[in-house]
Formats: structure tokens, C-alpha cells, sequence
């Protein structure tokens, strides 16, 4: 009997779960996943949390939920992964040998990371990626009399780069239904040259933290918090003074990859951007956002490269050649208050660009602009997530590799039926 | 594909100066490069970071985060801000003549 460990029940370790029990002879492998606990959260619900349309309850199930028959599911801490001995050991000293091992375990905020962020962390300084963290604020917004809120990321790469601002859209939306809007200035202070990276969309959001009266401060990179005077101040001098500050702190992988000295500075596992394989280790795998791939980390990149994952861990098994085939396609959507939202495909090789999705012209759902049956499509997902990817299933329409079906680039003439 | 003379010599630019062609990559262009960001001349301390970013680039195949040239040792980033004013990565990136930096995708 052989064995393949996942480390990580998350999405992508769910998912991977789902589609190798399937795939393989439980007679010939055992399946084994761990996770250091059995609350799995549907991350995206996180940041409806702050302003009151989500509680934690309405968004976390338990993780053996989505897990098949026929896996075994521990719950643990693990110490290290020992690549050279093929084992893992766990924090209670028990090892478990494996013959395939694929690491899922993510990535999180680290405040630390920041000199001064911890001083004044949920009582001035509060973070939406955490189910407690989004909870504490939304207890501070309820009370929060006016002043500056400071929308912040400190560092890139994060998790669901988008949420950001997300947030920036949803909060203007949120405190104008409520009135209060006139009373609170938003301000958007990130690394990046401008609110993406990529320019097409870079533009198209940029615009839209216009019209919300959000102001964006960019190229700032936060060498410490001064939290009893509320302020950042930037490693060029700059300072940013807040009421209150929602950042995104230092995202970094889990601890466990630096114990075992398999991570690179972030802690991300150094993997091949097309196979999902470690560059290191030949039976190492990685899924999701405990990869170094320079791809987003969000739930729909880990799902579109399940799939491929799935295929090249048979094929090692069979020892046929690995399929060099993930594109890096991500697809986000992004709440843009006013009952809309916008939608983002893209891949490593093109960036996200206008047009309708799935279909050319049918749609239903647009590219890069608010429109509210994207905002649906959003809330839809949720369930879509619980009973459809994490158990493996094919989302209908949306294959794992990016289509540029529908997607406009400037230049392009007009689709049939259309004017430019 | 646009051209950008630096020195005496004519180079491969994408849309936003940074080169496209490594091989073209010499110490003079960098410096032209340099002169063009603001840096009147690029002294040791800039030449560490270079060829530092040049090697991790060759070994690992992406240009190294601000993190990990603090990690490295090779320069904090206090010394980096100080030397590279107004977003060091992508400064030292287009004069170390690499692509630009991946940021957040």
C-alpha cells in the first residue's frame, strides 16, 4: 500500500482530496490529509463580515464535511516535512511516511512583520482576513463616529489581491446607505504603482476609487506603524496618518515550510509554474497559495490547478512524463457596491482585459465592469464552492486553462453584432 | 520594438524603459539607465545591489523581492530606499537591465 499525504485541508488541499480518491485504487493508495483544525471558512464571505451581511456562522463548515470516504483526515499541528527521509512529523512527534506529498497549507497575515502594527492591532489597527479579525471590526465600524479610515496593503504579494480594494468600494457604498459617508475620508495606500498591477485594469479600478471619493496614495512602503499617534510612516520619510487603519499586513507562508527549510523568503514553496512540482524534490507537489508562483493567490487558481495537479500525480505514479500545461488563470470577482460587481480573468501571460464571460457577447457575466449580475454571479458562489469545486467538480463553461473567447484588446476589431 | 539610446549605445525597451534584451546589458548602459532614474552615478553600494539581483535573477528566473535583498544581507532596506528613491525594485530592476518586477498579480 502507498501513500499520498496533503498537508493542508483547505481548497486546494480539499479539492486534491476529492479528485485523487477518485482517480486512484484505494486498494493500491491510502490517502491521508491533515489540518490543523476542522473549521474550513469560505474566505471570500470574510469581507461582508465588517459591515454586517455575514456572521463567522454563516460562512465556515466543518472540513471533514468535503472530504471523501476513503481519505483520512488528522487533525494536527505539523512540525516538519523531512524530504529527505520522505516523512512528515507532526508537533506530537508521530512521523507518517508518504510516497507522494503535496503541500496546500496556504498563506496568512503576518503583523508582526511590521514594526509598531501589533501595538495597536483590534484597537485601532484591524485586518478582514481572519474570521476574528473581520468580526473585531465590525464592532469598531458600528461605533466608529468619523474621521480617516486608512485601506492598506503592506506588502505584495497577498492573498485575493483585489480585496483591498473591494473593501475600498464596499465600505464607501455601505457607510453612504448609512449616511455617514460625509463624516469618513478613505484613503487606499498600497505598494504598488497604482491600484493593479496590469494596466487595463489598473485604469478601469483606479477610476472606479475615483468616483467613490477614495483617494489612493501608491509606491508606499510602510517601514513601521506609530500607533499611539496613528500613523505610517514609509521607508521615504512619507507619514499617513489614520482613526483607523484596515491593512492587509505581510502575507506569509506557513511556518512549518521554513521549519523544515524548504521555503523561500516568503516561506512559499519554490514550485514549477506550469507542472505544480517542486523544484527540488521530485514527489513534492504544491497547490494553492503555499506555491512561489507568480500567479494570484486566490480559491479559483488553486481550482483551476487541481485538475492539472491531479493529471501530473497519475502520470508520476505511471511514470509517464509530467504535463507542463497551468496558465496561471485566475478569475476574481470584485464587490463594487451599489448592488454590482466586477469580474477579472487573466493567466502568467495575458493581463485582465474587457468582454463578456464565459460566453462572447452572450455573457451573461462582463469583464472589468460593475454590473450586477457579476454581483449575483458573486454571491452565487458561495454555493457553487460548497457543493461543487471543493468536492472536484468541473465548474460548467469555465475550463482550467484561460479561454481569450470574448475578451476584447484594444486594437481588435468589433465582435459581430457589436460597434467599438 | 521600441528603441532608447543610453550612452553610446542603442537598446531594446519595452513601453515603460526596461530592457528587453539582456545580452545588450553592459556597465555603461547601466549607468545611462541610472542617469535617466535620477542617479547622478551608481557607487559600490549600487553595484552590490546589481549584481546581486543579476545572480538571484540567472539562479531563480524572477527579480528578487525587496524582502529578499534585505534577507540576503547584501543591504538593508532602510540603505535600499536611500539608494534607489522612489520604489527601489522597479529602479534597480531597469538599471540592473532586467524586466519589470512581477508585483502582485
Amino acid at each position: 500500500m502507498k501513500s499520498i499525504v496533503i498537508l493542508g485541508a483547505g481548497t486546494g488541499g480539499t479539492i486534491m482530496a476529492n479528485l485523487l480518491r477518485r482517480r486512484l485504487r484505494r486498494a493500491d493508495w491510502a490517502i491521508t490529509i491533515i489540518d490543523r483544525d476542522n473549521e474550513h471558512y469560505y474566505q471570500p464571505g470574510f469581507l461582508f463580515i465588517p459591515f454586517g451581511f455575514y456572521t463567522k456562522k454563516d460562512i465556515v463548515k466543518p472540513r471533514s464535511k468535503f472530504l471523501p470516504r476513503g481519505v483520512e483526515f488528522i487533525v494536527a499541528e505539523i512540525d516538519r516535512i523531512n524530504p529527505g527521509a520522505n516523512e512528515v512529523v507532526l508537533q506530537d512527534g508521530s512521523a507518517l511516511s508518504y510516497d507522494i506529498l503535496i503541500v496546500a497549507t496556504g498563506t496568512d497575515i503576518v503583523p508582526a512583520e511590521t514594526p509598531g502594527m501589533l501595538d495597536g492591532w483590534r484597537d485601532t489597527i484591524f485586518d478582514f482576513y481572519t474570521p476574528d479579525g473581520a468580526a473585531a471590526l465590525a464592532e469598531k465600524l458600528k461605533n466608529f463616529p468619523g474621521g480617516t479610515i486608512v485601506i492598506h496593503v503592506n506588502e505584495t504579494p497577498i492573498k485575493c489581491p483585489v480585496a483591498p480594494l473591494e473593501f475600498a468600494f464596499f465600505c464607501d457604498w455601505c457607510l453612504a446607505r448609512h449616511h455617514r459617508r460625509d463624516k469618513i475620508e478613505l484613503v487606499h495606500v498600497t505598494p504598488l504603482p497604482g491600484a493593479f498591477t496590469k494596466p487595463v485594469a489598473s485604469k478601469a479600478l483606479a477610476s472606479l476609487l475615483e468616483e467613490k471619493h477614495v483617494r489612493m496614495v501608491t509606491d508606499f512602503n510602510a517601514e513601521r506603524v506609530d500607533a499611539a499617534a496613528r500613523k505610517l510612516i514609509g521607508y521615504d520619510g512619507r507619514e499617513i496618518p489614520y482613526d483607523l487603519l484596515v491593512t492587509v499586513p505581510t502575507n506569509m507562508g506557513s511556518e512549518m515550510i521554513e521549519r523544515s527549510g524548504m521555503g523561500n523568503e516568503f516561506r512559499y514553496l519554490p514550485t514549477d509554474p506550469n507542472t505544480l512540482r517542486s523544484k527540488k524534490y521530485e514527489n513534492i507537489f504544491a497547490i494553492g497559495d503555499a506555491t512561489d508562483l507568480p500567479s494570484s493567490k486566490a480559491g479559483s487558481v488553486a481550482h483551476f490547478q487541481s485538475e492539472i495537479l491531479a493529471e501530473n500525480v497519475v502520470r508520476t505514479i505511471e511514470g509517464k512524463p509530467l504535463e507542463p500545461v497551468f496558465d496561471g488563470h485566475s478569475n476574481c470577482f470584485i464587490e463594487a457596491g451599489l448592488g454590482k460587481a466586477i469580474l477579472l480573468d487573466f493567466n502568467y501571460d495575458v493581463e485582465p482585459l474587457p468582454g463578456r464571460f464565459p460566453f462572447p457577447v452572450l455573457g451573461p457575466m462582463s469583464l472589468l465592469k460593475p454590473t450586477r449580475i457579476n454581483h449575483w454571479g458573486k454571491l452565487a458562489f458561495r454555493w457553487i464552492y460548497w457543493h461543487l469545486l471543493l468536492r472536484g467538480h468541473p465548474i460548467p463553461f469555465v475550463p482550467s486553462r484561460m479561454k481569450m473567447a470574448g475578451k476584447k484588446r484594444s486594437g481588435d476589431d468589433p465582435a459581430p453584432g457589436e460597434t467599438k | 520594438m521600441p528603441q532608447k539610446l543610453f550612452g553610446t549605445a542603442t537598446v531594446d525597451v519595452d513601453a515603460e524603459g526596461f530592457m528587453t534584451d539582456f545580452g545588450q546589458w553592459t556597465r555603461d548602459v547601466a549607468a545611462a539607465i541610472a542617469k535617466d532614474e535620477g542617479l547622478a552615478e551608481l557607487t559600490p553600494a549600487h553595484w552590490k545591489v546589481i549584481e546581486f539581483m543579476q545572480k538571484d535573477f540567472k539562479e531563480n528566473g524572477q527579480v528578487p523581492s525587496i524582502r529578499k535583498l534585505n534577507k540576503s544581507g547584501v543591504i538593508s532596506t532602510k540603505e535600499l530606499y536611500a539608494l534607489f528613491p522612489g520604489g527601489p525594485a522597479k529602479k534597480a530592476a531597469k538599471i540592473a537591465g532586467m524586466k519589470k518586477p512581477e508585483g502582485c498579480v
